[in-house]
């Protein structure tokens, strides 16, 4: 068995008094693709900020690698939500990715020579390396995308998190991603990644991760993914029950 | 520096102010705090006031301390009406701006009334801005806060600049993202305040918001937007003290900015609105060129690979147009087609630039209908980029759909008398082109 990259003990998250996240307790062993899957407002992208951080725990604890996230935030990677940031901001496609080694380089020090290298090499690895000079505005979605990626992979990070890299991407963004996922895996990365297509997730996961303010279930794809599970996720929710359903199906033939 | 000419002072003061003010305004522009520096402005009324009252005396200094005292009480205020209740930001700010601005007021009217007339002139100069009687002293202030701002960017360029793009992002990494931004904003109150007494109360947020707003339009990098915005600034001050000769000082520099934000949201290459408007004319005629030449090989597309002549007329009536004759003028000019009389046929290379649209179109049409679920009439981009938006793989699938249907325009890569094109009656299977 392979050591534990991620673990979750206790996890409860609270907006301003209401609870989000009930007693979360996982863990997900190394060099995985992991699925986090549930419908909206399950707690998936709140997850992932808990994880990072970002949000404040209501108790509970995080462990990457053994150790809390402020002893190992350098073997972390991020990939927030496209529509986090301001696609208007005056930053060029390698300014972006450039941030990502922000964090080596702590205070006061300026990106030099060596960083760009980096990062040159991170926009060849998404396939945007023909728009290092471009302005950010001037981009697709799906290549706001890979500069998102390149910025994460620019962090030569030991765990991924990624949020909704998937969502309103084109087909060809959604190859590279999910190729350099792959990459990232051989490389004996774990990568978490929140997900909305129930459609794929056999398809691009190993592990999933399946979420809907408590853990439903966590697990490899094979033995979690199933009916069961799944409609306990989605509970009530019919069309989107139903689109599982499909899913399901169109496995089974 | 006692040697300078009150002129000379002045001008050195506002340029000063100007360039600072474009600075720190240029991060409070893009992390969408630019009303801030308003309130700030506004909330120092009462606090410049209520010091008078306490210290007796106009000192820069001792007046910018009660300046700053009441513009944190309005940014607590401000905070909490945020946090405790349902109201926004923006709502906020404008409450606790005007109440406090209203305060000052009343306690202006009072020490107006009070005391004597010298010591009210002092005070009025911060409602409208005067720099007419700035003193050495306050030249060295705006000198030193200047120098520390400058310094203040070029040490966390890097950090401030993270943190104003993606604030998650740079927490993730472990910046003490808050105290980043309370930083930005203590140089924003800092430079605010010390401005106060050289345009005034009510136009100093102009000095933030307008060199920043109007560096942006000049470019894409935000070194370049920072050196730009101070640069504006200075300008603006150094400019605005000169011109019009009795008019008050704060306004004229505040036009002066004005005037340069004008000009460049009208003529900066690229964001400018004329640039913007020729980008759009360029665009509309384009996609008319395109909708002619698919119009032209949709009605030759029975015939091909035989070109016949077409009627105007039966064009005119293929769909609609703005102005067909002056369309089909160009058309001539650049080679692709033919005119003689009322009739129309495609050249060889017009023949070759139509069918490789239409194909194109078709891919999109095809592509849009199948896998995106969007409404076969909403469909109709222009785009020629349809080969690098989509993988290959689907794209020869979409080429031999379109095949099979017997709608896949051939694109002739020779001229078109080539046995060549004969193809596409012989066989519809053609894979990628």
């Amino acid at each position: 068995m392979s050591a534990v990259a991620f673990e979750i003990h206790d996890m409860t998250v609270a907006y301003q008094r209401r609870p989000v996240l009930w007693d979360i307790d996982f863990t997900v062993p190394e060099g995985n693709l992991v699925g986090i899957v549930g419908p909206n407002g399950a707690g998936k992208s709140t997850l992932i900020k808990a994880a990072l951080g970002l949000v404040p725990l209501a108790s509970g604890k995080v462990e990457i690698h053994g150790k809390s996230y402020d002893e190992q935030r350098h073997l972390v990677g991020y990939v927030p939500q496209r529509e986090s940031v301001d696609w208007d901001f005056p930053v060029t496609v390698r300014d972006v990715v450039l941030m990502g080694t922000y964090g080596r380089l702590g205070w006061f020090r300026r990106p030099g020579k060596a960083e760009k290298e980096i990062a040159n090499r991170c926009l060849e690895q998404v396939g945007m390396a023909a728009f290092a000079k471009r302005q950010i505005r001037q981009l697709s979605g799906g290549q706001q995308q890979r500069v998102f990626l390149a910025r994460a992979l620019a962090q030569d990070a030991q765990l991924y998190f990624l949020d909704e890299p998937f969502a309103g991407v084109d087909a060809a963004t959604e190859a590279a991603i999910f190729e350099l996922l792959q990459t990232l895996r051989s490389g004996g990365k774990t990568v978490l990644v929140v997900h909305h297509d129930l459609q794929t997730v056999r398809d691009y996961f190993d592990y999933v991760v399946l979420l809907n303010m408590r853990l439903v279930a966590c697990g490899p794809v094979d033995s979690t993914f199933t009916t069961e599970n799944l409609q306990q996720t989605y509970g009530g929710r019919l069309t989107i029950l139903d689109e599982a359903a499909e899913a399901m199906r169109q496995r089974d033939v | 520096m006692g040697g300078l000419s009150l002129t000379e002072k002045v001008m050195i003061g506002t340029a000063l102010l100007g360039g600072m003010s474009g600075v720190v305004g240029s991060f409070a522009v893009l992390r969408g705090r630019s009303l801030v520096g308003d309130m700030l402005a506004h909330a120092a009324l009462p606090g410049i006031c209520l010091a008078f009252m306490l210290l007796q005396t106009k000192s820069l200094l001792g007046l910018s301390l009660g300046a700053l005292a009441s513009g944190l009480v309005a940014i607590a205020a401000v905070t909490l009406i945020v946090r405790w209740t349902r109201t926004k930001e923006d709502a906020a700010i404008g409450i606790v701006l005007s109440t406090f601005f209203g305060l000052g007021v009343v306690v202006l009217s009072v020490i107006q009334r009070s005391g004597g007339g010298g010591s009210k002139s002092g005070l009025d100069s911060y409602l409208f801005g005067d720099p007419g009687n700035m003193l050495t002293g306050d030249l060295v202030l705006l000198a030193i806060v200047g120098g520390l701002v400058l310094l203040m960017v070029v040490l966390l360029f890097k950090e401030f600049k993270i943190v104003c793009f993606d604030n998650e992002f740079a927490q993730s990494q472990g910046w003490p993202t808050l105290r980043l931004d309370l930083l930005m904003m203590a140089s924003l109150a800092v430079v605010t305040i010390v401005g106060l007494p050289i345009v005034g109360v009510i136009l100093m947020t102009a000095m933030i918001i307008l060199p920043a707003a109007t560096a942006r339009f000049w470019t894409n990098r935000l070194h370049h937007m920072l050196w730009l915005a101070g640069a504006f600034g200075v300008a603006a001050g150094f400019l605005g003290t000169r011109v019009g000769q009795g008019l008050p000082a704060g306004a004229k520099i505040v036009l002066t900015a004005a005037a340069f934000f004008v000009v460049s949201l009208l003529f900066a290459p690229e964001r400018g609105i004329v640039a913007q408007l020729l980008v759009e004319y360029r665009l509309r005629k384009r996609i008319a060129r395109e909708h002619l030449l698919r119009a032209l090989y949709e009605l030759s597309e029975t015939t091909l690979p035989n070109l016949e002549p077409l009627a105007v007329q039966s064009i005119r009536d293929y769909r609609h147009w703005r102005s067909l004759d002056h369309l089909l003028q160009e058309a001539s000019e650049r080679g692709e087609i033919v005119q003689s009389g009322d009739t129309v046929e495609l050249t060889p290379l017009g023949l070759r630039r139509a069918a490789k649209l239409t194909k194109a179109h078709r891919l999109w049409e095809m592509y849009m209908v199948r896998h995106v679920g969007i409404a076969a009439d909403h469909v109709d981009r222009g785009a020629d980029d349809v080969e690098h938006l989509l993988p290959e793989a689907l794209l020869i699938e979409l080429e031999q759909k379109l095949a099979s249907e017997g709608r896949l325009p051939h694109v002739i890569e020779d001229v078109p008398s080539s046995p060549h094109h004969l193809d596409t009656d012989a066989s519809p299977r053609q894979g990628g082109g």
